[in-house]
């Protein structure tokens, strides 16, 4: 065993053609398995509340009726914001950097609001987070979720900078805006479902 | 042929193994031999399996052993789709029939049983007094198997580190659980901190008591003696002292025991 | 999709990087670094477990609580889990291995996210370190790897915190792992190399990392619940305020079934490349072989509850969750035919990684043996908790995955660091290992079925013999661990040489040099059209 037996060449051949192979870009392949991995958190957590809501019934008054005005202009929102984010990728890429900006800024308008909107709803409900099941997983919910529209929102600033400086986001080269971009109809999608659970339901 | 007797040799050799109880303890409820006959079937299949595995592992390493200075490859066989169907097809059907099997011998211990619409009512309205759950969601392990309506009720609760067993009948509260012999017991179990569980390995039962959901369980002892109660889930640094004893009694002994513990109605 | 002029992921060099033995301590983006940093973080971290492990055994060595306070206990049996599951088998079965292995299987120079790969490792130590020290000071968490609330809202609660914060930063680090092992197999593939011609290790990868993808946030979103009920006082599984104990049951294991086949899958693949080349055949059904993996990732998802069985659970749920699990004993069967049917007219080198392997055949059938036994709910009502869960357990990751980690140490040593290992000293920590796992975890089936409850430190005197007899077994298995770090370390610095391909394999990581240059390969990647192709040539 201490030589080295010739191998066989018809089994490995050589292969001059990707010398040094140049790999294309998987990041948004990586983000993706990143927001799948994501979604699966989400995901648990909506189960949890579900669980809870058919298995622990509260006490009568347990579940508080959910003031629906202001979360349904938190929808309305974040969907306008995904198309105001689609628009601003759209423009990048027809070599128009400063629509661009316009509308990334817009887009974070859009997402502040809606967390200024969140702020005020907590301020104004009846609970608090430990007042019973339903509170907790309410603001835990929520929170979560928020904590990912602040997180998108900063993302927003970091790629608006970036293309203001011209430097690493181009019409050529938008890899951070696209990325933002997914991430935010990600939050977006988590927030339409989470609405659809917790208000409407 | 040799394959065919040593197949037969290792089944043979499967059965009697698993036809040996003595690795179980004494037998004392209605459970228990329906539990040892489950276990003598899987252990057969268990043994039959492996030694068919370990024969076949240990033969090929002595007979397709490398020799001294040989450098050559074995056959290139990549597969066999037959032979693949059919070691897919074997453990399928083995499975199937372990799970049906056992399905059964679940029925039969009662463990299908519903739980919410068995037993007398007057128990159930017992324990909704004490739940902080909506009337008929009784959590459950297993039903009395012969759908009787239970002639002792025994109420547990269990707490760090202890169960304590009253008898709503009697006002009799005890840290031992006294039953007679031959009859289906009912217990109503609740937890008052963390999760416990009451297992008795001589009635082959066991079931977590979990705080905040009503537990029934139903068994029917049917060996005199005096039997472990330990607690099985992880409850703080005493859940290896969790434990404490079942006393079946023959019949008699039990009205005496009963009438001895009573308390005075004068003196309480 | 984009299109970018210039190659994004940062090439291997740009910040200057040592050459020496100090880039092993330092943020290194070498896949093949970062395997070896992985491989030694991670069986100090089994030394750590083997150490509580000894101080299980010795506290069971008599009825009493006596070598330990019960708390104490409560905190070694804990942190021992915890440890020997998430530091030890998950990072070497998937980071040590799969980082060294998996860029030479797909003729890939790096994995995708080279520094993404190294943050991920870097997350392993900081945590492993919290974690035991959290035992130092103020005490571990008690309430076992599983922390059932409300055990664990009861216990001290900077213990439990702890635990579940690096428990949380090691589900991080797995989670960045799986998405790098996923992006690898899937796109930095060697153009033209098919998925069915890739070594099944990379398909055990492409599993496993599908289920850590998939189920280890759901741990994270679970144990962020749970840090809010201890930090917070929310109730959600307080009962005392409406919450709901068995909700957590069902979020844990939801993650920690998945879990068992993330500690397994890979220990089969690694399997996979072992046996052919020593028995010098091809991997009897290539294709079977990938959809049984695939079907045990399926079922893998859909089993959780069996660990609930005695919770009350509705009986339909029993019923389904006892069909399913014991259905995994179809695909895994496939897997363990195949092999033996792979040792099957070979010419098999009985050497100290064939002994591993082998020996790794027998006791994983008797744990998965025992395995579908517990999936039966009759039977299981009974051994629920009990020693019975922990022999066969233990069977599995022990018997299983570490006798698979020690076959691949000596497989592979030879290309980690170009010299052969020992094969005496291998033989005798071959015997060590064997005789005293057996002696240690053989009798535990008995103590369970009769009455032994598990997580006690003290128990029935009628069961102090069969339990010092596990202590002895534990401790030859402690002293197995002489002679192989013993031969580790001496046949790194005196061992025989051992050329590029001393086992004249077939898979691309041995078509370099031992070690392997930094891009892997001096020339270009070789495209391994048949990772298995012993036997093609006519017999000389
Ligand atoms: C790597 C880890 C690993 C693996 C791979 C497995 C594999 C399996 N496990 Fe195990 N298990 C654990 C680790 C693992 N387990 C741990 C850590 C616990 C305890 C957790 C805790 O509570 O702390 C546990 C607990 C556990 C329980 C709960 C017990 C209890 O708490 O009451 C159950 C019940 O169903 C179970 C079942 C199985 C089954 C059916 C398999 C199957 O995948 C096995 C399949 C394999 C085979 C069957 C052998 C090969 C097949 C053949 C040779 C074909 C022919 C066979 C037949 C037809 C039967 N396991
Ligand atoms: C996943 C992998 C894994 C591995 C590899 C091991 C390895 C070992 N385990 Fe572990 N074990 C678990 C996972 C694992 N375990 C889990 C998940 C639990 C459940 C925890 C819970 O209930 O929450 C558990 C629980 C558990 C128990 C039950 C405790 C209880 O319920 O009360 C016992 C008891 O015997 C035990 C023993 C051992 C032994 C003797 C080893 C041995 O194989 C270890 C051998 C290695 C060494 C000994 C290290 C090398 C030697 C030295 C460094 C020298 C010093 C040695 C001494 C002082 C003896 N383990
Ligand atoms: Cu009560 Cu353990
Ligand atoms: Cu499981």
């Amino acid at each position: 065993m201490t030589t080295l037996p010739s191998i066989s060449t018809e089994l490995q051949e050589p292969s001059a053609a990707v010398e040094h192979e140049e790999h294309g870009d998987f990041r948004l392949f990586g983000l993706v398995l990143f927001l799948v991995a994501d979604g699966m958190t989400f995901a648990g957590l909506f189960a949890a509340y579900l669980t809870f809501r058919a298995v622990n019934p509260l006490p009568t008054g347990g579940i508080y009726e959910l003031e629906l005005l202001l979360p349904t202009i938190n929808t309305v929102l974040l969907v306008l914001s995904s198309f105001t984010f689609h628009r601003s990728a759209k423009l990048l890429r027809a070599e128009n950097s400063s629509g661009c900006r316009l509308w990334l800024m817009i887009t974070v308008a859009l997402g502040v609001a809606f967390l200024v909107s969140q702020m005020r709803e907590y301020f104004t409900l009846p609970f608090g987070l430990t007042s019973n099941l339903y509170a907790s997983t309410f603001y835990v919910l929520t929170g979560f979720h928020g904590l990912h529209v602040s997180l998108g929102v900063m993302l927003m600033l970091i790629v608006w900078w970036q293309a203001r400086q011209g430097g690493s986001i181009t019409s050529h080269q938008h890899f951070g805006l696209e990325a933002a971009e997914l991430y935010w109809h990600f939050v977006d999608g988590i927030w339409v479902v989470l609405f659809g659970i917790i208000y409407l339901l | 042929m040799v394959v065919v007797s040593l197949v037969v040799a290792i089944i043979l050799i499967g059965l009697w193994v698993g036809s040996d109880s003595s690795l179980l303890p004494v037998q004392a409820s209605l459970n228990a031999p329906l539990y040892d006959q489950l276990f003598r079937v899987l252990y057969s299949i268990g043994t039959i399996l492996f030694l068919g595995v370990f024969g076949v592992l240990i033969y090929s390493l002595i007979r397709f052993r490398r020799r001294a200075g040989d450098v050559s490859d074995g056959a290139a066989t990549e597969g066999n789709l037959p032979l693949e169907i059919v070691w897919t097809a074997i453990p399928a059907v083995v499975v199937l029939f372990v799970g049906l099997y056992s399905y059964n011998i679940y029925d039969r211990m009662g463990g299908m049983t519903s739980l919410g619409d068995h037993g007398g009512m007057h128990s159930m309205e017992a324990m909704t007094a004490m739940d902080q759950r909506p009337a008929g969601e009784v959590w459950g392990g297993i039903g009395t198997a012969t759908g009787l309506t239970p002639a002792t009720t025994v109420d547990v609760t269990a707490m760090q580190f202890a169960f304590i067993f009253s008898y709503p009948s009697s006002n009799i509260i005890s840290g031992e659980l006294h039953v007679p012999v031959g009859q289906p017991v009912e217990l109503h179990m609740k937890a008052n901190d963390v999760i416990h569980a009451f297992w008795v390995p001589q009635f082959r039962l066991k079931q977590d008591i979990i705080p905040g959901q009503p537990t029934v369980l139903a068994f029917t002892p049917t060996r005199e003696g005096t039997y472990p109660i330990i607690c099985a889930e992880l409850c703080g640094p005493y859940h290896g002292g969790m434990r404490t004893s079942v006393v079946v009694h023959g019949q008699d002994a039990y009205e005496q025991w009963l009438k001895q513990n009573s308390p005075d109605p004068v003196a309480a | 999709m984009t299109t970018t002029t210039s190659s994004p992921s940062p090439g291997l060099f740009d910040g200057p990087e040592p050459e020496d033995w100090r880039r092993y301590f330092g943020f290194s983006l070498d896949h093949k670094v970062i395997g070896i940093q992985y491989l030694v973080t991670s069986f100090f971290f089994y030394l750590v477990g083997g150490v509580l492990a000894g101080m299980i055994r010795t506290e069971l060595t008599t009825p009493i609580s006596d070598f330990l306070s019960r708390e104490a206990y409560n905190e070694v049996l804990t942190l021992h889990g915890t440890i020997m599951i998430f530091l030890w088998i998950v990072p070497v079965v998937n980071g040590a291995f799969g980082n060294y292995l998996v860029p030479f299987y797909v003729g890939a120079r790096d994995m995708a996210f080279p520094r993404l790969n190294a943050i991920a490792f870097w997350l392993i130590p900081p945590a492993g370190v919290m974690l035991i020290t959290s035992y130092f000071i103020g005490g571990a968490s008690q309430s076992g790897w599983t922390a059932y609330p409300p055990l664990s809202l009861t216990t001290p609660a900077a213990g439990q915190l702890v635990w579940i914060f690096s428990v949380i930063l090691l589900g991080g680090s797995s989670i960045l792992g799986g998405i790098n092992f996923i992006a690898t197999i899937l796109k930095l593939r060697r153009p033209g190399l098919k998925l069915m011609e890739l070594p099944m290790y990379c398909w055990a990868m492409l599993g496993t990392s599908i289920l850590v993808v998939l189920s280890t946030p759901v741990l994270a979103g679970t144990l962020i619940l749970l840090a809010f009920d201890i930090v917070a006082h929310t109730g959600f599984f307080n009962p005392g305020q409406g919450g709901n104990v068995v909700v957590y049951q069902h979020l844990f294991w939801f993650y920690s079934h998945p879990a068992v086949y993330i500690m397994v899958l890979p220990a089969f693949g690694l399997v996979s490349e072992i046996l052919p080349v020593h028995s010098r055949k091809p991997l009897f059904g290539y294709t079977t072989m990938v959809y049984s993996i695939l079907a045990i990732v399926f079922l893998g998802l859909i089993v959780w509850a069996h660990h609930m069985f005695t919770s009350g659970t509705p009986p339909w749920m029993r019923l389904f969750f006892t069909i399913a699990t014991s259905f995994i004993a179809v695909p895994t069967g496939i897997k363990f035919f195949n092999w033996l049917a792979t040792l099957w007219g070979g010419r098999i080198a009985l050497n100290s990684a064939m002994l591993f392997a082998c020996a790794f055949i027998v006791n994983f059938v008797l744990g998965g043996i025992t395995g579908v036994a517990l999936a039966q709910v009759p039977f299981d009502i009974h051994v629920h908790d009990t020693y019975f869960v922990v022999a066969h357990f233990h069977y599995i990751v022990y018997g299983g995955t570490v006798f698979v980690i020690f076959s691949s140490i000596y497989h592979w040593y030879p290309k980690f660091t170009g010299k052969m290992l020992d094969e005496r000293l291998g033989l005798l920590h071959f015997a060590l290992t064997f005789i005293g796992f057996n002696l240690c975890f053989g009798p535990q089936h008995w103590l369970g079925i009769n009455g032994m409850p598990r997580r006690v430190a003290e128990y029935d005197p009628q069961f102090t013999l069969l339990n010092q007899i596990s202590s002895v077994g534990a401790l030859l298995m402690a002293l197995s661990t002489l002679p192989f770090l013993y031969n580790v370390i001496a046949s790194y610095f005196k061992g025989k040489v051992a050329g590029d391909n001393p086992w004249r394999a077939l898979t691309s990581e041995w078509l370099t040099s031992s070690p392997p240059p930094v891009e892997n390969w001096h020339g270009p990647a070789p495209h391994v059209r048949h990772p298995y192709g012993y036997g093609a040539e006519p017999q000389p």
